[in-house]
């Protein structure tokens, strides 16, 4: 009888081989002589990790209850594995060129490495597989408790045990797992041993299985007729539960912790999967071989009432096969042990990069740049979630008392983990899917799994009967096991329906609504088109300054001597010199994976952002400044338009003082002038008028040729003084207008009439009578005074021999022209400008006025809203008068 | 053989890389309906008649057991010879991968 101490020394001395094969294993990959390591049958046989105790004990159990429903446990991963063309090899290429350390992690980086998601990915793959890891330590326990049960010397079997089983687990798990941040994660001392442990249960299986057909049943076709009169005999498969356990045992090979962690992050060679392809499936079939007959084989001989879950022991046991047996319980250990190790590598990975890292990272104020053993502080992180992911399966172990209901928790641990299918499909697959969607269909499905499943599935006492049978507030489309009124299917099939139905519509339906941010949609063409390019999605820049931080915060991270030889190797490669590379874009993304590797993209990309600083450039910060940028344009934009108001206003101000000035000279200008022709008349009065006074001996002749002067230069004055008041009143504004109606014509006549009376001989005037049909609305008096003045400057300073005024009307866009056109040989160039201004005149000689005549004009002209104007270039005198559109078109309307 | 760069063997070379791309492209295509294949012949005892519902006579699970394992081991060959009859198919993969298998 075998003995359980002997058990305990061959677990013992099983558990130390694992250790040195481990331990030789992380050795020969430290040197670099790790070839066979790398080859595709470690790989295949690390995969086999998803064969758990729950398979190696369980399937024959579940055969010996369901017949061959079994199997489609295996069947899934095999159509996996034979797909691999379509979803794993891009799953691989994904997974090393985004340097991807978990499925958490994926998603996250698939959905701009988004943190929350990661999060929600964590908590649901630790819930879902704690559990699970329990299911492992009962079937340690419950194995040592059958050899303790046949072994008379023993003690009692301790369920307290079980906790030093985990603690074990634990110990080998964070010796081998958390030994070093590897660049990748890879760690090739824990694959190596999980790949013995892979023959190990093989072999176990295999030779139980030999034995059952060939020694105990007497052969193949023995073997099938035992079947055949078994109460399995028959074809009793729920068609349901066949498609659904197929496709999730599908979903879950891929989604599943531990399965991501030895096929993704494991991978050395994308190339392994040719070879896995058809490998692995055939792992499988031999694995599932012989459960049929074991189950058959054990109903038969062993007493009615022992667990099918153990026959695998319990059947050479019962043959007195204590070697075998031995050997069989080897195999149980193996699955359990390989399973609980990655499982809790690869957990302790997704919390301590996704949970602990980030809040780690937040709390301390200084950041990833100042000293302190970022290493350490991850290392520390995923030893610690490796014994709490532990302790969590012996309390899940001790509260669900083992049993059965541990047994159930396989399938639903796959229906939970199956969740994340949809969303990693649609990462991988297409380009539109969200964040938002991804959170939306995690939650969604998440939700219905916990209360469709997981609830009612781990205890009676977490949901009440009522609540069972008639749905919470008595609805009973709410039932947790016939959601929507479908009753009657199998709770798996049902929620698994269910959940993934409503996951896929949520992520789908969300992605369709909502915007993905720019990280997301550039990571999403990086992951959907992997193949067309490899290229980072976003850009670092950063100064040399900055390459000693990064070499510090690296060496944390990576460890000194890795560090220096990868700064070292990108310094080489960038053709400098020294020791430090410029921290180029292209460097500090490859930078960025690196330590992905080892603490997560999320994380990573946080370091890294927090060292380069402000010159960090991701899309995200590139929109921001492409947002600010564009404010300080507009910004600007607007200074500009103000300075350029400014300056206007200055011309405006320097403008308005030039012409300030020039007033005041005109203003002295004026009064000189006006003092000077007072002058003129007031000397020759007082002079006449002191030679009357003076003189007695006058005769009436000469007295009345003196008084004429006297009168005269009177008159003169009172004309000066008279046109002086006119023009002030027309300067100050102070004048009246008095519109009303007139012909032009007839303001002509009058015009023609007072300008020329008196004079012997008036020059001949030439008009246009046509024209001239136009009514007025203006100040007909002041224009006729225009028109007077213009006249009689016509006459007057016409020097040809034969004086002749033309006045023509002319139809403008601006208004009515009135033109007044002399032959006479007009004014001189250099006096143009000068016509209009007070005092002005053209020729001293001809001195009639003050010389204000003109310049009233204009006023006046101003007053109406028109304009006079010289016309130069043109034989003989031309002056324009413009009337305001306004004064005749008013004018045709009041005629109307 | 000439090297003149004359249509005649031009095409004929032309010809012979087309076949070998075209020969790739059908590889793929096999290792694309591979997993359907399987598929379809794991659900195919879905259709089999339940010994709890029907009337008919029921598979015997010895059947059922040779017909699943010789499938697998069908599928698993299959797959052994796709990973085998194109050694570098992910290099030329990488730049083949065209969604159009022309």
């Amino acid at each position: 009888m075998a003995s359980l101490n002997l058990l305990v020394l061959v677990c013992i001395g099983y558990v130390a081989l694992l250790f040195i094969v481990a331990f030789a294993a992380d050795r020969a990959a430290a040197r670099g002589r790790s070839t066979w390591l790398r080859s595709p049958l470690i790989y295949t046989l690390s995969l086999s990790i998803y064969c758990t105790a729950w398979t190696f004990y369980g399937a024959v159990g579940y055969a010996a209850r369901s017949g061959l429903e079994f199997v489609t446990i295996y069947l899934g991963p095999t159509l996996v594995m034979v797909g691999w063309w379509w979803g794993l090899r891009k799953l691989v290429r994904i997974g090393r060129s985004q340097r991807v350390t978990s499925i958490a992690d994926l998603i996250s980086s698939r959905y701009g490495k988004s943190n929350t998601l990661a999060i929600g990915v964590t908590v649901l793959a630790v819930i879902a597989v704690t559990p699970y890891i329990s299911l492992q330590l009962q079937s340690i326990t419950l194995s040592f408790a059958i050899f303790a049960a046949a072994d008379p010397l023993a003690a009692p079997w301790q369920e307290s045990s079980v906790f030093w089983v985990a603690a074990g687990l634990a110990v080998f798990a964070i010796l081998f797992g958390t030994r070093n941040l590897d660049a990748n994660e890879r760690h090739h001392g824990v694959v190596t041993a999980i790949a013995l442990e892979a023959v190990v249960k093989l072999v176990a299986l295999l030779a139980v299985g030999i034995f059952v057909v060939w020694g105990v049943a007497g052969g193949v076709s023995d073997t099938l007729a035992r079947i055949d009169a078994s109460d399995i005999g028959q074809w009793r498969v729920d068609a349901e539960r066949w498609a659904m356990i197929t496709f999730l045992a599908a979903a879950a090979f891929v989604c599943l912790p531990r399965m991501f962690q030895v096929m993704i992050v494991e991978n050395d060679d994308e190339r392994h999967l040719r070879t896995a392809a058809w490998a692995f499936p055939l792992y499988l079939l031999l694995m599932s071989l012989f459960v049929v007959p074991i189950a058959v084989v054990g109903l038969d001989l062993l007493p009615p009432g022992s667990n099918p879950d153990l026959f695998v022991l319990s059947l050479p046991l019962s043959q007195g096969r204590e070697g075998l047996a031995m050997l069989s319980f080897l195999g149980g250990f193996s699955s359990a042990t390989s399973m609980v190790i990655v499982a809790a590598m690869a957990l302790s990975t997704m919390v301590s990069n996704h949970i602990v890292m980030p809040i780690w990272l937040s709390l301390r104020v200084d950041g990833a740049s100042q000293s302190g053993d970022v290493r350490q502080v991850v290392l520390l992180a995923r030893r610690v979630s490796i014994g709490g992911i532990m302790l969590l399966g012996v309390i899940y172990f001790r509260l669900s008392g083992g049993g059965a209901a541990l047994a159930a928790i396989g399938l639903i641990a796959f229906v939970g983990i199956a969740q994340i299918l949809p969303v990693l499909l649609g990462g991988l697959f297409w380009r539109g899917s969200t964040r938002m969607g991804a959170l939306a269909g995690l939650s969604v499905g998440f939700a219905v799994w916990l209360y469709a499943l997981l609830l009612p599935g781990i205890g009676g006492s977490l949901m009440s009967e009522q609540l069972m049978s008639q749905g919470p507030f008595g609805l009973s489309w709410l039932r947790p096991y016939a959601l929507f009124n479908i009753d009657g299917l199998d709770p798996i099939v049902h929620s698994g329906l269910w959940s993934l139905s409503l996951n896929t519509l949520a992520f789908v339906a969300v992605s369709l609504v909502t915007f993905p941010g720019p990280v997301e949609r550039l990571q999403g063409a990086q992951f959907v088109n992997v193949f067309d390019h490899s290229a980072g999605p976003r850009g670092w820049t950063g100064s040399v300054a900055q390459s000693e931080d990064l070499m510090v915060m690296t060496q944390r991270i990576l460890g000194a001597a890795d560090a220096r030889a990868l700064f070292q190797a990108e310094a080489a490669l960038q053709g400098g010199h020294g020791h430090l590379p410029d921290p180029t874009p292209r460097f500090l993304e490859r930078l960025e994976r690196k330590l992905a590797g080892s603490v997560g993209a999320a994380t990573a990309h946080a370091m890294i952002g927090q060292i380069v600083g402000g010159s960090a450039v991701s899309v995200q910060d590139l929109m921001a400044v492409a947002d600010e940028s564009a404010q300080m344009l507009e910004y600007s934009s607007r200074l500009e338009a103000q300075s350029a108001e400014l300056t206007r206003t200055a011309g405006k101000l320097r403008e308005a003082n030039e012409k300030l000035t020039q007033i005041s000279l005109q203003k002295d200008g004026f009064l000189s002038q006006v003092s000077h022709e007072l002058r003129t008349p007031m000397t020759s009065i007082r002079a006449f008028s002191e030679i009357l006074r003076d003189t007695a001996d006058l005769n009436p002749d000469e007295k009345r040729r003196y008084a004429t002067i006297i009168h005269d230069e009177a008159l003169r004055l009172t004309r000066l003084l008279d046109d002086l008041l006119d023009l002030s009143v027309l300067e100050s504004g102070q004048v009246h207008l008095n519109s009303r109606l007139a012909r032009l014509d007839e303001v002509l006549d009058h015009a023609l009439a007072s300008a020329l009376a008196g004079y012997d001989h008036p020059l001949r005037v030439h008009r246009d009578a046509a024209g001239e049909r136009v009514m007025l609305n203006s100040d007909i008096d002041r224009l006729a005074q225009v028109f007077i003045n213009l006249i009689a400057n016509a006459q007057k300073y016409c020097d040809a021999a034969d004086p002749e005024l033309r006045i023509k009307i002319e139809h403008a866009p601006d208004g009515l022209h009135v033109e007044f056109h002399d032959n006479g040989g007009g004014i001189p160039e250099g006096a143009q400008a000068m016509v209009f201004e007070k005092f002005a005149r053209v020729s001293s000689e001809k001195a009639g006025g003050a010389g204000l005549g003109l310049a009233i004009c204009r006023e006046i002209m101003e007053r109406l809203g028109g304009d006079i104007a010289y016309l130069s270039g043109r034989p003989g005198a031309v002056f324009r008068v413009t009337l305001p559109v306004r004064a005749t078109t008013e004018a045709l309307l009041q005629q109307a | 053989m000439n090297d003149t760069g004359a249509p005649g063997p031009m095409q004929r070379k032309a010809l012979f890389l087309e076949r070998d791309s075209y020969r790739r492209r059908r590889l793929m295509d096999a290792a694309r309906v591979l997993p359907v294949l399987g598929a379809a012949l794991f659900l195919l005892p879905v259709l089999w008649p339940d010994a709890d519902t029907t009337s008919a006579e029921p598979v015997r699970t010895s059947n059922a057991v040779i017909y699943i394992f010789g499938t697998w081991l069908v599928l698993i060959g299959l797959a052994l010879c796709l990973g085998r009859a194109a050694p570098d198919w992910l290099d030329a993969g990488a730049q083949d991968d065209t969604p159009d298998a022309g």
